[in-house]
């Protein structure tokens, strides 16, 4: 298997920030206190005058850039995922996702790969929170040349969006055709298989890649399917998936009670029921590690992926 | 021409800690009568056109509503630049009703300027209208944001304040707080942004009635001294008696010639304002008239 060039999801975020910026003179960009960990700080040197460090105050940053968006402007808010869902969730609610202002929130330093700082910094259920929300769209990108993707999309798109990153430098694995154009809404089926489907979102997306080869030497054909959008789901891939492959694995950094995993079980549950299995967390906080070491001990690694396969293949009677 | 001395705040312009060192200062008021007249009948319609919302919904925030009215008035009467007949020109002050429960007054305030038919206002709180407990401003025509949940219109306030800079406009946002809705922490976090950012194209009005929900405000929250504190945060503070027109008007023009600040002007104003049982009154906050309760109102209110 290929070795994977690893790029980091934020730095893509502040270069297409810079290059909106360039192209559009409503782009407005929101920091809170973060701005260099972020990333917004790059668009801050190009364009000071149109980005707003609101300090240690997410919730006046996130209703500031709905009056932004109601007077015209495109909005960027962007910080730490902790801390850019759950603490203002009633902002996004009432100021953004009511009114369907075009506010772009883009949350970095999701999941349990932040690492040292520990569960009080290790988002694990921004995207149940973000996908329950009405007008919200919903996109986790797999790397950075997709990130970038994304949010030139996002910013083309009319409405609110949430988007999030990781902190980590990650493999870049959507270097190929199918990946190229994106489109919210589309999953990209990164490769084809006949025997099950493991469908991956964000960084586990590499993940069920490396799964998919190791599955290769038990003679198991792996589909991979790339979920970056989680909302709207893509139900016309993962539907015909499941009816070709006749079993599923989907893996998040996230937890699993209310993720992209349970997302795809409803839409299989009402459409085309395959047996399946969820890697994810298992619904605990996270704890201080190197990313690896919490990858391991949470569930989340190459290789919980294909036992997982296996138990699906197994429950089939294969 | 006369001098309003209640609007020479001698508390603040004596104050090192002032971000101004000008003192709220005297202004020369010269509204003629007949403005005053025509504000303070409209005051009386919008007023009436409130009780009755409340009445045939048979839900909603009379208190609030009725303190708030005078402020409302003077502004989409008098003060700001809109056009009803095109309620998304580029050009026109922007006015958020943080404290949403005050919707009737904002509702009656947009129908009697004509954004929409005054005989529309009876639908509102009920299924299919266009006009919701709490502002909504994809339904609404005239509705600048959408606001309810307590807290948020300030902030929303200052993004339209900022776009407006960047816009190189000239149009002037106002934002009306509840004073209860000082007890949230996000009203004091956009109220640091304000003056770090020097938005001086913002005003914010506190309706300051001096109850909320479940009692008075300093029983349940406290927040006096608020001139201090708000002065403190580096606004320029003017306050007035919020039911008197030309003290109203006067703070406006006051809060236009501050320049490097945002304003703030506390209007001190009744609870329930001109229908006697209602005025001061606590059970008056979310609760509808009785239909004796109304009538009453009503007559009080020069109704027929």
């Amino acid at each position: 298997m290929k070795k994977w060039e690893l790029k980091n999801q934020r730095d893509a975020f502040g270069e297409a920030l810079v290059e909106l910026g360039e192209q559009r003179s409503d782009i407005v960009v929101a920091s809170a206190d973060l701005s260099c960990s972020v990333k917004t700080g790059v668009f801050a040197e190009h364009f000071p005058e149109r980005h707003f460090n609101f300090g240690i105050a997410e919730q006046n940053m996130i209703s500031a850039c709905a009056g932004f968006a109601a007077a015209g402007k495109t909005a960027f808010a962007s910080t730490f995922a902790i801390f850019v869902t759950g603490r203002v969730y009633d902002q996004i609610r009432q100021s953004v996702a009511y009114p369907k202002l075009d506010v772009k929130i883009v949350a970095t330093h999701a999941g349990i790969t932040v690492g040292g700082d520990g569960a009080t910094h290790q988002m694990i259920e921004d995207l149940a929170l973000m996908r329950v929300l009405p007008n919200m769209t919903v996109i986790v990108p797999a790397d950075a040349p997709e990130t970038k993707r994304a949010v030139m999309a996002a910013a083309e798109f009319k409405g609110p969006v949430y988007i999030r990153l990781g902190r980590a430098n990650i493999p870049v694995c959507t270097d190929i055709p199918e990946c190229q154009d994106f489109e919210i809404g589309k999953a990209s089926i990164m490769r084809e298989g006949a025997d099950i489907t493991l469908v991956g979102t964000g960084i586990m997306v590499a993940k069920c890649l490396e799964a998919a080869e190791d599955l290769k030497k038990h003679k198991i054909d792996a589909k991979v399917i790339n979920m970056s959008t989680i909302k709207p789901m893509d139900e016309k891939t993962l539907i015909k998936a499941a009816r070709e492959t006749g079993g599923m694995v989907t893996a998040e950094e996230h937890n699993v009670m209310v993720g992209m995993g349970s997302a795809v079980a409803m839409t299989l549950v009402e459409n085309f029921h395959v047996p399946m299995k969820r890697v994810g967390i298992r619904d605990s906080f996270g704890e201080s590690g190197t990313s690896d070491e919490l990858m391991e001990k949470y569930g989340l690694t190459v290789d919980h992926i294909v036992d997982a396969a296996h138990d699906v293949m197994k429950r089939r009677g294969r | 021409m006369k001098i309003f001395p209640s609007l020479i705040s001698k508390e603040y312009e004596v104050r090192v800690y002032s971000p101004l060192h000008i003192g709220a200062g005297i202004v020369v008021n010269s509204y003629p009568d007949e403005d005053i007249k025509m504000l303070e009948e409209m005051a009386g319609k919008v007023r009436r056109h409130i009780i009755e919302m409340i009445y045939g919904a048979g839900s909603g925030h009379p208190g609030g509503s009725l303190s708030a009215t005078d402020v409302l008035v003077a502004l989409y009467f008098m003060e700001m630049n809109h056009k009803a007949d095109d309620p998304k020109w580029e050009d026109r002050d922007r006015f958020v009703l943080s404290k949403g429960h005050a919707a009737p007054t904002l509702y009656a305030c947009l129908a009697e300027s004509g954004y929409f038919p005054v005989d529309e206002l009876k639908t509102i709180r009920k299924i299919g209208s266009r006009l919701q407990g709490h502002p909504d401003m994809r339904k609404t025509p005239g509705v600048e944001a959408s606001t309810g949940s307590e807290g948020q219109g300030l902030s929303m306030g200052i993004g339209m304040a900022l776009a407006a800079k960047l816009d190189r406009k000239k149009y002037r946002t106002y934002v009306m707080l509840g004073d209860g809705e000082n007890n949230c922490g996000q009203i004091w976090e956009a109220a640091m942004s304000a003056s770090q950012f020097k938005i001086d194209n913002l005003v914010a009005i506190i309706d300051r009635n001096k109850l909320q929900l479940d009692g008075p405000t300093e029983k349940i929250m406290s927040l006096e001294p608020l001139g201090d504190k708000w002065k403190a945060f580096g606004w320029n503070v003017i306050e007035i008696e919020g039911h008197n027109f030309r003290e109203i008007l006067a703070a406006f023009k006051k809060a236009k010639e501050t320049k490097g600040h945002p304003s703030v002007i506390i209007a001190n104003t009744i609870k329930g304002k001109g229908v006697s049982f209602m005025e001061g009154a606590v059970g008056f906050h979310g609760k509808s008239p009785s239909k004796d309760e109304y009538e009453k109102a009503m007559k009080e209110l020069g109704g027929d």
